[in-house]
């Protein structure tokens, strides 16, 4: 095991670099960031000068990617042109981004696992095909779809919640956009848990356990439904990525102060420091997230070795 | 948006192999004249191909689907079959006006009349669509074929680099990217979803690939003299193709959602092409659906039916295609 994860952590750095390492090229190559930090009048010679060497804009791109690469090592993702650290805007911005995925993973698992069951035992049952339908519906309508429909109803109509969240985004006001931003995955969840549980409760382990006498309930929650959420954990891990990226569309709806909106600042306003910062920590959160799956699989299901 | 490990099987091979034996012994793969080979109750063996035929025919979910998405595909074509106005002709005058005769949908904030508009907007969802699902089934099936059949260091080079694709979550990606360019028109929406999307199909291909090459009657076509060419394109094309089809119409679906996303974020679609995502967009800006919420629902409404549509047929041809599933 130990053996396995030093060599997928090594995978991992020839990725992380590939990605970070894409996406540093579109900012800093196509965009220039010092014509916008002017807006629409034109810059100073001198003092734009002055400016692309300071954020070393006047080296060749690798080499400034090499420079970046050699400093976010150390801790330091450079300035947002503002002069603010770009890691004090995701002090800020990560822990409310979290505390929404948060929300969203929780209720996935709740609801996502819970009408993955039902459906489960029941196939074929109305319930089972009602519930599959409104799966399928709620995949297709896209999350930005839910969450402008669901404030507007719910915020602006009939008023139960406010339609916009404050900025320190305590957890109550995030209750709502945890819904919309995790309905998608939620849906997906339900049905693997279905066809999971459905396809485990032919197994000859689940027919012994009957067999030999145990209540209903037991040979369900203690046999069925532990091998049966396999596959839905995994599903979870990489979710987290997701949502982190999902996050962007829902904090633009409610207004959240999260990674999405810091993102979406730093890119209207061209803030190369704080577009290139943050895609590179979520990358390396979506990576690590994969990461982890695999090593959980390996921990869920004791038939697979990894060395 | 992807979907979940485990639900599109790879195993498609196993009954495209008997297939493929069947139509070496003198039968063209595409006519129906196969040998009998008792199988099920029908006197004759069906293909793969006209069996999953056979089943969304019957498929409830498939003729409501199919139906739904010819009805979209010729709206989008000649819009003006079911709408006379013309999208672009607005007056401020009418701003936010509710649904009045000739108007059922009412205007939205520029005086645009809202029915018009959601007509119009078929066309570049459905354009996105299709061309970024052939786009990205064409450039992954090769890439990703190519790469499972040839092997070697092909084979490592694009498992990094679609490693590299994975690790950019594709909403993300298209707001850096999409941001950088200055006008945007359909194509640019469906370069960067091909350039983006091929990667999940690629990946689909080449294991897709392996799993055909390791067929007897591979090894049977090259002792027999086949050359490459050859192999790919009569062995391997047929028998190693469904899975790409299964996953290429599901995503046709999420990139219709994917279009109208990134138009809502406003790195899609620009005007004047007309499109739902740039229509919802502007509806919600400033809660300006407050008073009129006409300008939200319908637009939302129409690119929910058809992104359900596309989904609902993805579904179908994937119950249809994967046996594992029956």
């Amino acid at each position: 095991m130990g053996r396995y994860v030093v060599r997928r952590l090594l995978q991992m750095i020839p990725v992380f670099i590939g990605t970070t390492f894409l996406i540093f090229v579109m900012v800093y190559a196509v965009g220039d960031p010092v014509n916008a930090l002017f807006g629409d009048r034109a810059p100073d010679p001198a003092t734009a000068a002055a400016l692309r060497h300071e954020f070393n804009l006047d080296k060749p791109v690798p080499q400034q990617y090499l420079l970046y690469l050699g400093k976010i090592f150390t801790g330091d993702f450079g300035n947002a042109f503002n002069g603010q650290p770009v890691t004090e805007l995701m002090a800020n911005a990560f822990p409310i981004t979290l505390r929404l995925a948060a929300v969203a993973i929780v209720f996935e698992i709740v609801i996502g696992i819970t009408l993955g069951v039902i459906t489960g035992l029941r196939r074929g049952r109305p319930v089972d095909t009602g519930v599959l339908m409104l799966t399928l519906v709620v995949i297709s309508v896209p999350t930005f779809v839910t969450g402008s429909l669901a404030q507007y109803l719910l915020g602006v109509k009939w008023g139960w919640i406010r339609p916009a969240v404050s900025p320190e985004a305590p957890l109550d006001e995030l209750i709502l956009p945890g819904l919309v931003l995790a309905l998608v995955s939620l849906a997906y969840v339900t049905r693997l848990t279905r066809t999971s549980l459905a396809e485990n409760a032919r197994a000859d382990y689940v027919r012994t356990a009957v067999a030999k006498g145990l209540p209903r309930r037991r040979v369900t929650v203690r046999h069925l439904l532990r091998n049966s959420l396999i596959p839905v954990v995994t599903f979870l891990g990489t979710d987290v990525g997701q949502l982190m990226a999902g996050a962007l569309v829902t904090e633009r709806i409610f207004n959240i102060q999260g990674v999405g909106f810091q993102l979406w600042q730093g890119i209207v306003r061209q803030n190369s420091p704080t577009v290139v910062g943050f895609v590179t920590i979520l990358v390396l959160v979506f990576l690590l997230a994969n990461l982890l799956v695999d090593l959980l699989y390996a921990v869920l299901d004791p038939r697979i070795r990894y060395d | 948006m992807t979907e979940p490990p485990g639900m599109s099987g790879p195993a498609i091979g196993g009954p495209g192999g008997a297939m493929e034996l069947a139509a070496t012994e003198g039968e063209t793969l595409e006519g129906g004249a196969q040998p009998p080979a008792g199988r099920g109750p029908e006197a004759r063996a069906r293909s793969l191909w006209s069996d999953a035929w056979h089943d969304l025919r019957r498929n409830p979910v498939f003729i409501v689907a199919g139906l739904l998405i010819l009805f979209l595909v010729v709206i989008s074509l000649w819009p003006s079959l079911i709408a006379t106005r013309d999208p672009l002709s607005c007056s401020l005058g009418h701003s936010l006006d509710s649904a009045t005769h000739g108007h059922w949908f009412g205007y939205d904030t520029q005086g645009c009349d809202v029915y018009t508009r959601v007509v119009y907007g078929a066309r570049s969802s459905v354009a996105v669509g299709v061309c970024a699902t052939l786009g990205v089934a064409v450039l992954g099936s090769l890439l990703g074929g190519l790469a499972g059949f040839f092997g070697g260091v092909w084979d490592a080079i694009l498992s990094r680099v679609t490693d590299i694709f994975f690790g950019i979550p594709i909403v993300l990606g298209g707001l850096v990217f999409l941001s950088m360019t200055g006008s945007r028109s359909v194509w640019t929406v469906v370069a960067f979803i091909v350039l983006l999307g091929w990667p999940q199909v690629a990946r689909i291909a080449r294991g897709s690939v392996l799993t055909v090459k390791q067929n007897d009657y591979l090894l049977a076509a090259r002792a027999l003299g086949a050359g490459n060419t050859r192999m790919l394109v009569r062995h391997i094309l047929p028998n190693a193709v469904a899975p790409v089809i299964v996953t290429a119409t599901i995503a046709l679906g999420n990139y219709i959602a994917l279009e109208a996303t990134l138009s809502y974020l406003g790195v899609g679609l620009q005007p004047p092409t007309v499109s739902w995502g740039s229509d919802i967009s502007a509806a919600s800006s400033g809660m300006q659906f407050r008073n009129a919420p006409h300008i939200l629902v319908y637009p939302a409404a129409a690119l929910s039916i058809t992104v359900l549509a596309f989904i609902m047929l993805g579904d179908a041809v994937r119950d249809a295609l994967d046996p594992k599933l029956r």
